[in-house]
């Protein structure tokens, strides 16, 4: 190995791993503020690569189908469990959150069908149409079980994972797809091929993460979700509601995930079932950040892009062997850190 | 109730009489038109639509067609093709889109004894009293035509980068063979997942060891990503490749990289270039028209020739079975599996079909020819 090819190997493993920045961060923030290990997160950023190729090729994307089930579902839970409490006082505000504003993104797919939206058209119609889908799974699956143990809500977050799949399945089919690239440019430094795309990756991971970053710090939403992650009992008593902060954690991790599905879906092809992998090497990220630290977990993903481009260029075979093998030694400088799990200090 | 049954059944033999002088004959059809394989297996039942435009009857006698989905499940299938022997009572059955799900059949064909032709590939040696084989060519001479290839064009050394799975597996052991007996010299073997989405640190370690060619064991559209990374560092060789290639997406993704790049292929993807003496000229030709007649469309896809050459093959066993035997006896099942096993020189889009007891493949190296990427069109590369 020569400088050159240490060079492009790092270039590449950086660009995977500002995909897998986007993500891990994303699962940091769902674990912080609801304690769910949300595992069908790359399933979302799968789903939005697959929803922009079907606004592509001029079709209603498989999202349309998935959200307006989700919507009815959720709906149909929330005034269940109105009638139930008989406080039916805030069931417009209910509707317009579970049903109406869902729905909006639906129905502008509906109506840009077999139209050129242009590209940026796309990616936002792409985004706006995932960004529903967690924050309903959350109110269908999770809020039910709020209060369980981290383990419980880990496992429905399997469960979930493989309901997700089979949905892919249903609304979006077996076939695979690329988008087009969102740029071809290309420009050489020192001898070296770049490509825009890829610096385009990188940007955006950059530029939403420090977003994130100005969101927790000067907004009230951002500091409720800071409060609610750092002390869920004393958010509470401070009239900081969790269902809202949970909904807000879904919405922005789905934005996260979601831009990370756009800028890889012209990298490489997406299947249904694609979305696991991906979040899974995103998690080791997010475990290298404790599940608490963003910049640690920032730092973790980007060691584990790095990370995967060298394994493939020293030995292939083994490189998922290689990425996965490294949680190992982490888990357990992690487990001599944090002796105490969060699940006793709770009690 | 004597006289009213002995009637009834003299009335159903006079019927029978009239009509027809023997019983349809069933086909049971299984494909998977859901589930991750439906990508192969809905232009397969398109294929077995064109097969039934083309010919309904033989020798006369009306053919029942049966059609069910396995969902790309194994064990549905099995229980598919259970339902078609024991309740349509078919005498053949053809199926399925992936190897595991037409194996499962092929168990229950063999338990129950009933012929059964497969879409998928299948263990190449079987036991001489196994009651099926499979349509497609045998996978390893899928990989040895485009190696032979390579060597003819006067390749010395050659990289290998394929799906760390059981398909690239299969084209590495190719290049393999190819390597032992001296013909060529592998200089990099690198691998790759279907989901990965960069390849460029295995496309270094290949363009580091400056092969003369590239030969390339994946599938579909991710088969491009190997092609486009080794062009993004200043590759120049040439790339060859299998059957897996030959699919649209391929193309639009690779491209001006993929451009020359040289893959086997069933004769019937370039049929209108094929000499006019060539075997597979007319009968592809035949299948063009069929399909257009039954679907509407024009046949692009690799797979509905398949499904239209399980009934090629079906049709030329059924007519000399048809001699031996009357259709829904358990002695026709038996003569139609006789009559597969010694299918002589019958001409289909994707080979010339010699069947024997104990191989389960019917096709050889005729079954395919070369095609090179010209200008975004697969032509003819003999």
């Amino acid at each position: 190995m020569n400088a050159q090819i240490a060079a492009i190997l790092a270039m590449d493993g950086i660009a995977t791993g500002a995909i897998y920045v986007l993500i891990g961060i994303g699962f940091v923030l769902i674990f912080a503020v609801t304690r769910v290990i949300y595992v069908p997160f790359g399933d979302i950023a799968a789903f939005t690569a697959l929803t922009l190729a079907a606004l592509e090729t001029g079709h209603v994307p498989g999202t349309v189908g998935l959200v307006i089930g989700l919507a009815v579902l959720a709906t149909l839970l929330e005034v269940a469990a109105r009638l139930r409490a008989r406080r039916l006082g805030g069931l417009p505000r209910a509707m317009l959150l579970t049903l109406v504003l869902p729905l909006v993104p639906v129905l502008a797919a509906w109506l840009a069908a077999g139209r050129d939206l242009g590209m940026a058209g796309r990616v936002a119609l792409s985004l706006a149409l995932i960004m529903p889908v967690a924050p309903l799974l959350d109110r269908i699956v999770f809020r039910p079980v709020a209060d369980a143990s981290v383990l419980l809500l880990l496992t429905v977050a399997v469960v979930l994972h493989f309901g997700l799949v089979g949905l892919g399945l249903l609304f979006f089919g077996p076939e695979g797809v690329r988008t087009q690239p969102l740029t071809d440019a290309m420009f050489t430094v020192g001898g070296m091929n770049f490509s825009v795309q890829t610096l385009l990756i990188v940007a955006a991971s950059i530029v939403f993460s420090g977003l994130l970053f100005l969101f927790f710090e000067f907004t009230l939403a951002g500091k409720a979700l800071r409060a609610t992650a750092a002390n869920p009992t004393g958010a509470r008593l401070m009239g900081i509601r969790p269902a809202t902060t949970s909904t807000i954690a879904y919405v922005l991790a789905s934005l996260l995930a979601g831009i990370s599905g756009i800028l890889i879906a012209p990298v490489t092809t997406i299947f249904y079932d694609s979305g696991f992998l991906i979040g899974l090497k995103a998690f080791v990220g997010a475990i290298i950040g404790a599940m608490a630290s963003y910049p640690l977990t920032a730092a973790g993903a980007i060691f584990v892009g790095l990370l995967e481009s060298f394994a493939s260029f020293w030995s292939s075979d083994f490189k998922d062997a290689i990425v996965f093998g490294v949680l190992i030694p982490v888990l357990l400088w992690r487990s001599l850190g944090f002796r105490e799990s969060e699940e006793e200090t709770e009690e | 109730m004597r006289w009213y049954r002995s009637s009834a059944a003299i009335a159903v033999a006079a019927i029978m009489a009239a009509g027809t002088a023997r019983a349809d004959i069933t086909v049971g059809f299984v494909t998977s038109l859901s589930g991750p394989g439906s990508s192969i297996g809905i232009p397969y039942g398109r294929g077995m639509d064109a097969a039934y435009a083309y010919a309904d009857t033989v020798d006369g006698q009306k053919i029942k067609l049966v059609r069910l989905d396995d969902g790309t499940d194994p064990s549905t299938a099995a229980r598919d093709a259970r339902k078609l022997i024991e309740d349509d009572k078919v005498d053949i059955l053809i199926g399925t889109a992936t190897t595991p799900s037409a194996s499962a059949m092929m168990a229950v064909a063999n338990e129950l004894k009933v012929p059964m032709i497969s879409l998928s590939p299948l263990k190449a040696s079987q036991s001489s009293d196994a009651w099926g084989i499979s349509v497609v060519q045998p996978p390893p001479l899928m990989v040895s035509v485009p190696v032979e290839r390579m060597v003819r064009d006067g390749v010395k050394t050659v990289g290998f980068i394929g799906f760390s799975d059981a398909w690239g597996d299969l084209v590495y052991g190719g290049a393999k063979r190819a390597a032992d007996a001296g013909k060529i010299k592998l200089v990099a073997t690198e691998r790759y997942a279907r989901t990965d989405t960069s390849v460029t640190g295995q496309a270094l370690r290949i363009f580091a060891a400056h092969p003369d060619a590239v030969l390339i064991g994946g599938s579909g559209t991710q088969a491009a990503l190997p092609i486009l990374a080794l062009a993004q560092l200043g590759y120049k060789g040439k790339f060859y490749g299998t059957p897996a290639l030959l699919n649209a997406d391929f193309i639009r993704l690779g491209g001006k990289a993929a451009e020359g790049v040289v893959v086997s292929a069933g004769p019937v993807m370039v049929a209108a270039q094929l000499p006019a003496d060539h075997y597979a000229k007319k009968i592809s030709l035949t299948f063009f028209d069929a399909y257009k007649r039954a679907t509407g469309q024009v046949s692009t896809n690799a797979f509905s020739p398949y499904g239209f050459d399980t009934w090629v093959l079906f049709l030329d066993a059924a007519k000399r079975a048809l001699t031996k035997a009357k259709p829904g006896t358990q002695e026709f099942r038996a003569a139609l599996r006789d009559a597969i096993f010694a299918t002589k020189g019958v001409d289909g889009t994707n080979g010339i079909y010699n069947c024997h007891p104990g191989s389960a493949y019917c096709s050889d190296q005729r079954g395919l020819v070369l095609v090179r990427l010209v200008d975004g069109k697969w032509t003819y590369a003999p």
